[in-house]
């Protein structure tokens, strides 16, 4: 019934058209004129069009920026993450600013020359130095932007990592499991080969650096240390992705990745101002499958008392897998 | 040159017809169709995302199988669905349905040729298209349904069956077709170089040749060094799929069984992709450019502003496009200082684009702008690339892309840059030579219709998703339900689906005004616009050939355009230099 409805509606829309563009022809043959030719008054009702659909659009962006402001990730919990969120701040202001000068010329352009038969266009092909102009001016802002930029990636990408706790993450289908390196901060070694029953990382139980190692399936991070995350995976690409702490890398099958990172902002905090329901989370951000959208583990930052309570409570490797 | 008093049948002149006019049709056709397709996959998708697991009337379009019981679309479906809807728009609509119907068309007859180099190797390249357009339709309906990896096949998810069932039978075919649609491509991508280079008529120096031409000859160039690493790409994919090589494999288990697959990379493999992938960026974008900037100017009675500094910006970007392609691999690991040397050449992009928009702007300004469906859509891509383009200087910085890295930020970048913008591009070029291909004229009032509902809908639908992704929310997610940190961006959802829907359905104008234009439109005069190119000077009729007598002689550039001391505002190209009349 809904299918022949739909049917129903579309032949109708159909006719519709063909007694409109019908009524168009017959008009002008009885005015003796091309119908399809441009007039004065189609270029001045479509230039007034651009000037309102035009500065309604914009108008649209900026309610956008008003209306969803709240919706935007909070501010980074994480030291390189304040600096990127620096660089973004004035990335953006710098991309507003043009698009708030450029678009609206585009528009007011389009209604100011719109054409009228008496007019003509003034011949104007070249100039070379407004070419020189407009070459030169984004060449020297993108200069600063880059570098900048590429100073923030630096440090992002390179920082000092030597007293840092060392975890694995370890991504599979669609869960997520994490390993903490024990007292000794050094993680055993591992080989998808061992991969059997209750040895869900394929840790090498034989390897001494494992023994004190400890396999959870949500993170606990001490606020203000610096932390270093180790990627793998066991079956597909996966990304592991801390929105809130501007961390994002992918977890190659056959790969070593590794991203480093400080807390700064304990989940207590981040409750008092986002909300009860505030958890820090750590996303898949590559499609890995049917259940990608909900491959999810919870990361919680606190105060290192609670944390050292809670790594304190958990088994290691030597008491949950038999050692020889 | 090919004889144009020869018979021609029904099937030489509609089916292997060696005309490239023809051909130009049949790529148009075949690519609005696979436009259709592709547009209604996203409607099914964008349900989904506004009403998560409930049922849609739309549903019933989809093969059986593909929706539970209650109802619900299956979460592995709904990732067919966006990575056919990615492949169909990327390859099918804005590869070979914009340049193959462009370029077949405009090339001889804005040079002065009779025809492509080779009609036959021309014909072959629809052909290889149409093959490619069968294989990849029928693989919709294999057991496993169609590729479910994304556009980008990724392995392993793409490499093995077991980790996503598109990636049986589905996937076979997709990398079966996309190997007969490269070998198509690259017929055609040589068959067009080899036409500008060598049968461009007397005095059409490279100097004097169209903005259009000039884009589409640099499109052929990158397509041709491109296409065949995507080829060779798809093939070590294949060998790791059926013949048990490790190109891109390594250290895996699945299904709690480990493989045997030893060494292999699957970066190589991004690699390789990207290597095309980025160039390809520009294979859709260029056509849409150059066929912008010729109809800005036919419509703003001037000349195009600065046409050498546009031939530079085309050379430019195209020679940086070869340079870029690690900016989709920040987040993969790869070295750090890599990273950098990419995010250089990627922002460098800016320059030579700024310089574009501002030429445009340039010719717009004091000109005496007639409002024909085409110029209003030549406008919209404008717009688009302003929009779309600035937010690449976001995501192109790699610091920044850690962050919104597979977002929806991502998604609403390059929807409006690359979709929007070449999609009203094909649309503008549509409008503008309808009267060439078929001598008839398309109905002007349905076609500003079409236009501002298009461009109301479009940006409705993607400027909205850069807030999605400035929330985090990652792209590819079946719905954001999951996560309670996305609750509030349910809104935005429904936001984007209305004008989804409503957009869709704008299209039926288009679509209507074609077909209905072609049997029943008014009839074209042989130059509408007042054009200066040559496709003008050829008879409304359809001729094998395109001129009855010689070939136009060219004098003069393509944008003569009200000109001081002449007496209409345009002199076609082939009209002689007065005496003491300096070219331009």
């Amino acid at each position: 019934m809904t299918n022949l409805l739909i049917a129903l509606v579309v032949l109708l829309t159909i006719a519709a058209m063909v007694q409109l563009v019908r009524v168009n022809e017959l008009l002008s043959e009885i005015t003796n004129k091309d119908t399809n030719e441009v007039t004065d008054e189609d270029n001045n009702q479509n230039g007034i069009l651009f000037i309102i659909i035009g500065f309604g659009f914009l108008a649209f962006v900026i309610w956008q920026m008003i209306t969803w402001d709240h919706l935007l990730l909070p501010p980074a919990s994480s030291v390189h993450g304040a600096e990127i969120d620096g660089l973004m701040k004035v990335s953006m202001t710098l991309i507003l600013v043009v698009f708030f000068a450029l678009t609206p010329m585009l528009f007011y352009f389009a209604y100011k020359y719109r054409g009228k038969k008496e007019n003509t266009a003034y011949f104007f092909a070249h100039n070379n130095r407004l070419e020189v102009a407009w070459t030169v001016i984004p060449t020297i802002v993108l200069t600063a932007l880059i570098i900048y930029g590429l100073r923030t990636w630096d440090r992002a990408m390179n920082p000092d990592v030597s007293d840092a706790t060392v975890i694995e993450v370890y991504s599979k289908q669609f869960d997520w499991t994490a390993r903490y390196s024990g007292t000794d901060n050094v993680l055993g070694d591992a080989n998808f080969r061992l991969v059997e029953g209750r040895n869900t990382l394929g840790v090498d139980i034989n390897d001494k650096k494992a023994a004190d190692d400890i396999v959870v399936r949500e993170v606990h991070l001490p606020v203000n240390k610096p932390v270093l995350l180790k990627f793998r995976s066991r079956d597909v690409i996966h990304s592991a992705f801390l929105p809130h702490f501007r961390v994002q890398m992918n977890c190659v099958p056959g790969l070593s990745t590794q991203f480093a990172f400080t807390p700064t902002k304990t989940t207590a905090e981040m409750k008092e101002n986002e909300g009860e329901d505030f958890e820090y989370v750590l996303l898949c951000n590559k499609i890995c499958g049917s259940a990608h959208f909900n491959m999810q583990m919870k990361f919680v930052v606190e105060s290192e008392e609670d944390y050292n309570k809670w790594i304190n409570s958990q088994k290691t490797v030597q008491n949950t897998l038999t050692l020889k | 040159m090919s004889d144009h008093h020869h018979k021609e049948t029904f099937i030489t002149k509609y089916i292997f017809s060696t005309d490239h006019k023809m051909i130009a049709k049949q790529f148009l056709i075949t690519g609005m169709f696979m436009a259709l397709v592709g547009m209604l996959m996203s409607a099914v998708f964008r349900v989904q995302l506004a009403n998560p697991g409930e049922y849609s009337v739309l549903y019933n379009l989809l093969p059986g199988g593909w929706v539970s019981e209650d109802g619900a679309l299956n979460p592995d479906k709904y990732l067919a669905l966006v990575t056919m809807h990615g492949t169909i728009l990327v390859f099918w609509v804005l590869t070979a349905g914009l340049s193959g119907t462009f370029a077949n068309f405009l090339i001889p007859l804005q040079i002065g040729a009779r025809d492509m180099a080779s009609g036959f190797i021309n014909m072959l390249s629809y052909w290889f298209f149409f093959l490619a357009t069968v294989i990849l339709m029928s693989s919709i309906y294999v057991e496993g349904g169609p590729a479910s990896s994304g556009w980008t096949i990724y392995p392993p998810l793409s490499a093995l069956p077991e980790a996503i069932p598109g990636s049986g039978t589905g996937m076979t075919l997709w990398l079966l077709s996309i190997t007969i649609f490269v070998v198509g491509s690259l017929l055609g991508g040589l068959n067009y170089i080899v036409t500008i280079l060598n049968l461009r008529t007397k005095g059409m120096s490279m100097q004097r040749m169209p903005l259009t031409c000039w884009a589409l000859f640099v499109t052929a160039i990158l397509g041709v060094l491109s296409f065949p690493v995507l080829l060779s790409c798809g093939l070590l994919l294949l060998f790791d799929r059926s013949f048990g090589t490790s190109f891109y494999l390594s250290d895996i288990i699945i299904n709690g069984e480990a493989l045997h697959y030893a060494g292999g990379s699957p970066i190589l493999f991004e690699h390789l992709f990207w290597f095309l992938g980025h160039p390809e960026v520009y294979i859709i974008l260029l056509p849409a450019l150059g066929i912008v900037s010729e109809v800005i100017a036919v419509n703003s009675r001037k000349p195009i502003f600065g046409y050498k500094a546009m031939v530079g910006a085309i050379l430019l970007i195209a020679f940086l496009s070869f340079i870029v392609w690690g900016h989709h691999m920040f987040m993969t690991g790869m070295n750090p200082f890599l990273g950098s040397v990419f995010t250089f050449t990627t922002l460098l992009i800016a320059i030579p684009s700024a310089v574009k928009v501002f030429n445009w702007l340039a010719t717009l300004w004091r000109a005496n702008i007639r409002f024909t469906p085409a110029m209003l859509f030549a406008i919209g891509t404008v717009s688009a690339f302003i929009t779309g383009g600035l937010t690449g200087l976001i995501l192109g910085d790699s610091a920044l892309d850690i962050n919104v890295h597979d977002t929806y930020f991502v998604v609403g970048h390059f929807h409006i840059v690359m979709g929007l913008s070449a999609i009203y591009g094909m649309y503008a070029g549509v409008y503008h030579w309808f009267p060439k291909m078929y001598g008839k004229m398309m109905n002007k009032t349905l076609g500003y219709l079409h236009f501002w509902l298009t461009f109301i809908c479009a940006y409705g639908v993607f400027f909205p998703m850069h807030f999605l992704g400035l929330a985090g929310l990652p792209r590819r997610y079946y719905t954001n339900s999951s996560f309670p940190m996305f609750d509030g961006l349910s809104d935005i959802n429904e936001i984007i689906t209305f004008f989804a829907l409503a957009g869709a359905v704008a299209q039926a104008i288009f679509i209507f005004n074609f077909v209905y234009s072609i049997f029943k439109g008014t009839k074209a005069s042989k130059n509408p616009w007042k054009s200066n190119t040559l496709e003008w000077t050829t008879p409304v009729e359809r001729i094998h050939g395109n001129w009855p007598g010689e070939l136009p002689v060219v004098t003069r550039w393509a944008y003569d355009y009200s000109k001081p001391g002449a007496e209409e505002d345009y002199i076609p190209q082939n009209v002689p230099l007065k005496e003491g009349e300096e070219e331009h």
